[in-house]
């Protein structure tokens, strides 16, 4: 795990005051302190200039702090040997900055090689990463960093950044240089990789999205290094600790919020089901009974077929599937709460069936519900959070939240 | 001169080892130059490159030399040294330093920021990224000026022949046509002196593509 | 040491046609003359090719040809064929002993210099801008004369820097062919084994390309927009791919640097 223990960075000296106090402009960074947990991804984001490159960069001593130390696993990261230190760290950075002059697959092999591997390890451990971040090593092996796209490198460099499987990442707005779409699949490709192999990894972004897509902790900065909020995207979105946190995050976070929860996680209405064929007495009983006033229409496979309003179902006879409305739009247990409401708002209905994978209904979720939940997850004042007296506490996180990222 | 051919080709084929001896002269007065200069210069730009300060004043120097104009240089130094070799070695050095300085020196700066900062931050040393990284990506244009200073001191070393007949190389064809009214000898040592340097011209090209694969790997995507 | 001084001091070699003065005005003339006539060719030309892209292959070749051909060799080379030519075009041969050879190899060889640095430093505006500039209506000729040009002085005129440079040095080599200047103290000196004479006319001679290449050199910077002084070039991305540029280095034109 890394920890920053009271770190600092100046870039100018302090200035001697006629009144014999020593003043200095604030640093790049003031007194950070902020722990990094094992196995998680750990997102820096702000804006410009706040500091988080600077910080990260303080990891691998390409920046040497002015005060403060960095821990890495319980030992300081200045008693080591800068090289040795640079070399057990991966470092991904925006342009990627793969050697031109060297074939993809000696870039890959880069920490390895000057550790001396052997010509064949070398190779295996190159085809291997090359495999892994999905590129064929067949075809790009031998080829050169200007045959590649902007993606395509991009996966190298984190190929080459995982050559010899560091426990440590450090990745610098690794994803910025590409478009939205190949960024978009890069991310997603990565938390895959991230499932399998568990590594510590500080993440500087200045785009809140990616921070709240990629972070299981995230770290708001604002200018000077220091940290506004320390916790979970989730945490981040329901309770800004401050007005920054809360403008940073944007005005959307509500909806930024549904996007991190699916509808698995509501709890569905029971609507009053009929089947096809069915007496249609009972059913009306049942529909009277329920909160809706309306019968749903399933068939025999409970799919649905229909909305029936109760004062036409017929008194007697079996149910048929001609007097139900055409359906609202369905969803199934994966799809987001953002993009089911938004769904339902295209097709302006109230209520959204959801289904399972054979299609069968498994129930009704309202923006009602929707609501109720995004409440309860919502504790404290609007914007800080407090500790026993009431005080608030910026750059803290809450012990059970990080056990609950874990 | 008038009446006579311009050029005789049986003189020439008569004297065939006298052709290629000067020949061997010239190459000789040409490479010298050239390799001190660049090991120079490469000194001073691997200088320039840790200390920017140096640039402008060795650049100021370099230029300066090179503005003399090289019968003048060599002029300079006959008082001094005589009519040796090194009054004509050291000119032509100082000829070379301004162009592969600046080539040199761009070579390094042109090696891109982000490729550096990958390598110092994955691990290489000041020495590695030096051999292993800049030295390799500076050669295009550390080639380019080579080429240069090769064309261009294969044509100022037919000028040192002016001053004497020590030197030899082909501008000793060329004095001593003029001053024997005999245009072969005009001939031969001016078309040598022309296609030594495009030969020279040629073949560094062809060494530069073998150097530098990535370059030319250009075609297609993937 | 020889006595530089005491030649320098001596009255007799301030005065007559082959004192120092007119052998410096002989140089000067055979300079000027060929400096113009080689702007009068390469810059037109230069332009043209520079501002239409066409015959870039042609030009640079064209370049490559002139560093390679020793100014020497050519005007020794063209001695016999002006000296052949002399009665059946009909002019002196005595002209085609000295002037023509000499002039015409300085002219030849001062072309290409100013024909690359004009052709260079239009290539090296921004293709942007110029896009820019024909969809606000400019013609053709407008944009040449009010966008690339001035934003190309600066390398055109290190085009010419580097062609008056070699057309003096040229001049000085010409006096093997009993041309005059300043050349002919080296010459005379060596042959009557002179040292005075001899280190002097080197001294004179360095002294005339120093002072000229500084003058031209603070017309140089003068006319850099400020923006563009420069150190080495700044580190590009490494996913900048330009390939038409031409640095005007490589070619031997000088360019602006800090101290220049």
């Amino acid at each position: 795990m890394v920890e920053f223990d009271h770190v600092t960075k100046h870039y100018d000296a302090p200035v001697k005051r006629k009144d014999g106090k020593t003043t200095r402009t604030p640093g790049a960074v003031n007194d950070l302190s902020l722990t990094v947990p094992a196995g998680k991804i750990c997102v820096l984001v702000g804006p410009s200039g706040c500091g988080k490159t600077t910080s990260l960069k303080m990891v691998n001593r390409l920046i040497e702090p002015t005060g403060g130390r960095i821990l890495i696993d319980g030992v300081d990261a200045a008693s080591r040997d800068v090289t040795e230190l640079r070399r057990s760290i991966g470092y991904v950075i925006q342009q990627v900055g793969l050697f031109p002059h060297q074939t993809i697959g000696d870039n890959v092999a880069t920490v390895p090689r000057l550790q001396g591997w052997s010509k064949d390890r070398l190779r295996a451990r190159s085809d291997e990463l090359l495999s892994l971040v999905g590129l064929d090593p067949a075809k790009y092996r031998d080829r050169f960093p200007n045959q590649l796209s902007g993606g395509e490198r991009q996966r190298v460099g984190v190929a080459r950044a995982l050559a010899i499987d560091p426990p440590i990442m450090l990745m610098d707005e690794p994803f910025g240089a590409v478009d939205p779409i190949v960024r978009d699949r890069l991310q997603n490709e990565f938390l895959r990789l991230q499932e399998e192999l568990a590594k510590t990894i500080l993440f500087v972004t200045h785009d809140i999205d990616e921070a709240i897509k990629m972070g299981d902790l995230v770290a708001v900065f604002r200018d000077g290094g220091v940290v506004e909020q320390f916790g979970t995207p989730a945490e981040i979105l329901a309770n800004p600790a401050s007005e920054f946190v809360a403008r940073f995050v944007g005005a959307d976070r509500g909806l930024k919020r549904l996007a991190l929860s699916r509808v698995s996680d509501l709890d569905l209405v029971q609507p009053a089901i009929g089947v096809v064929g069915e007496d249609a007495a009972g059913a009306r009983e049942r529909a009277q009974a329920a909160p809706f006033g309306y019968l749903l229409l399933v068939d025999a496979a409970r799919r649905p077929l229909g909305w029936i309003p109760e004062g036409a179902i017929p008194a007697s006879g079996p149910l048929d599937p001609a007097l139900a409305n055409p359906v609202s739009p369905s969803v199934n247990k994966r799809t987001t709460l953002k993009d089911a409401l938004s769904m339902m708002l295209d097709a302006d209905v109230q209520a959204s069936i959801v289904v399972d994978r054979t299609g069968a209904v498994q129930g009704i979720m309202t923006v009602e519900r929707v609501i109720e939940m995004m409440r309860e997850g919502e504790h404290g004042q609007p914007f800080a959070v407090v500790d026993d007296e009431g005080v608030p506490i910026p750059g803290v996180p809450d012990e059970s939240l990080v056990a609950e990222a874990g | 001169m008038e009446g006579q051919p311009l050029v005789d080709f049986d003189w020439i084929l008569s004297h065939l080892d006298d052709v290629v001896e000067r020949l061997v002269q010239h190459v000789q007065l040409s490479i010298i130059p050239v390799v001190l200069g660049f090991l120079i210069s490469l000194f001073l730009a691997i200088w320039a490159v840790r200390q920017p300060r140096v640039y402008g004043p060795v650049v100021a120097i370099s230029g300066i030399l090179y503005t003399i104009p090289s019968i003048a240089a060599f002029a300079l130094l006959i008082p001094i040294f005589g009519l040796t070799l090194i009054t004509a070695v050291v000119p032509l050095t100082t000829y070379t330093l301004l162009i592969l300085v600046r080539n040199n020196a761009s070579g390094f700066a042109a090696v891109p920021a982000d490729v550096l900062e990958a390598a110092e931050g994955m691990g290489y040393t000041r020495w590695e990224r030096m051999r292993r990284i800049e030295l390799p990506l500076a050669v295009p244009l550390m080639i380019a000026g080579i080429r240069l200073a090769v064309v261009t001191t294969i044509g100022l070393a037919t000028v040192a022949a002016i001053l004497g007949d020590s030197f030899g190389g082909l501008g000793q064809f060329i004095t001593e046509g003029l001053q024997t009214f005999f245009p072969t000898k005009i001939y031969i040592g001016a078309v040598l002196s022309v296609a030594l340097a495009f030969l020279a011209d040629f073949l560094i090209i062809k060494a530069e593509r073998r150097l530098t694969p990535w370059a030319t790997a250009r075609a297609g995507r993937v | 040491m020889p006595d530089i001084l005491g030649w320098l001091l001596d009255p007799i070699n301030w005065s007559g046609p082959e004192g120092i003065p007119s052998r410096l005005i002989e140089h000067l003339q055979i300079c000027l003359l060929a400096v113009g006539t080689a702007t009068a060719i390469g810059l037109p030309v230069g332009l043209y090719v520079g501002h239409t892209g066409r015959f870039a292959g042609l030009a640079i070749n064209l370049a490559n040809i002139g560093r390679a051909v020793p100014s020497y060799a050519l005007m020794v080379g063209i001695l016999p064929i002006a000296l052949n030519l002399a009665p059946s075009v009909g002019y002196d041969p005595d002209l085609g002993l000295t002037f023509l050879p000499l002039f015409l190899a300085m002219t030849l060889l001062a072309i290409p210099p100013i024909l690359v640095a004009t052709y260079a430093g239009l290539r090296e505006v921004d293709r942007d801008l110029i896009e820019a500039g024909r969809g606000m209506g400019l013609t053709e000729r407008q944009i040449l004369g009010r966008l690339e040009v001035p934003l190309a002085v600066p390398v055109i005129i290190g085009g010419f820097r580097t062609s008056t440079l070699q057309v003096i040095a040229t001049a000085t080599i010409g006096a093997i062919l009993s041309f005059g200047g300043l050349g002919r103290f080296i010459i005379d000196g060596l042959a009557n084994k002179d040292d005075a004479m001899l280190f002097a006319g080197a001294v004179l001679v360095t002294v005339l390309a120093l002072l000229v290449d500084a003058v031209l050199a603070v017309v140089q910077r003068v006319l850099t927009p400020r923006a563009l002084r420069g150190k080495p070039a700044p580190r590009r991305p490494s996913d900048d791919d330009d390939e038409d540029r031409i640095d005007p280095a490589m070619f031997g034109v000088r360019t602006v640097d800090v101290s220049a």
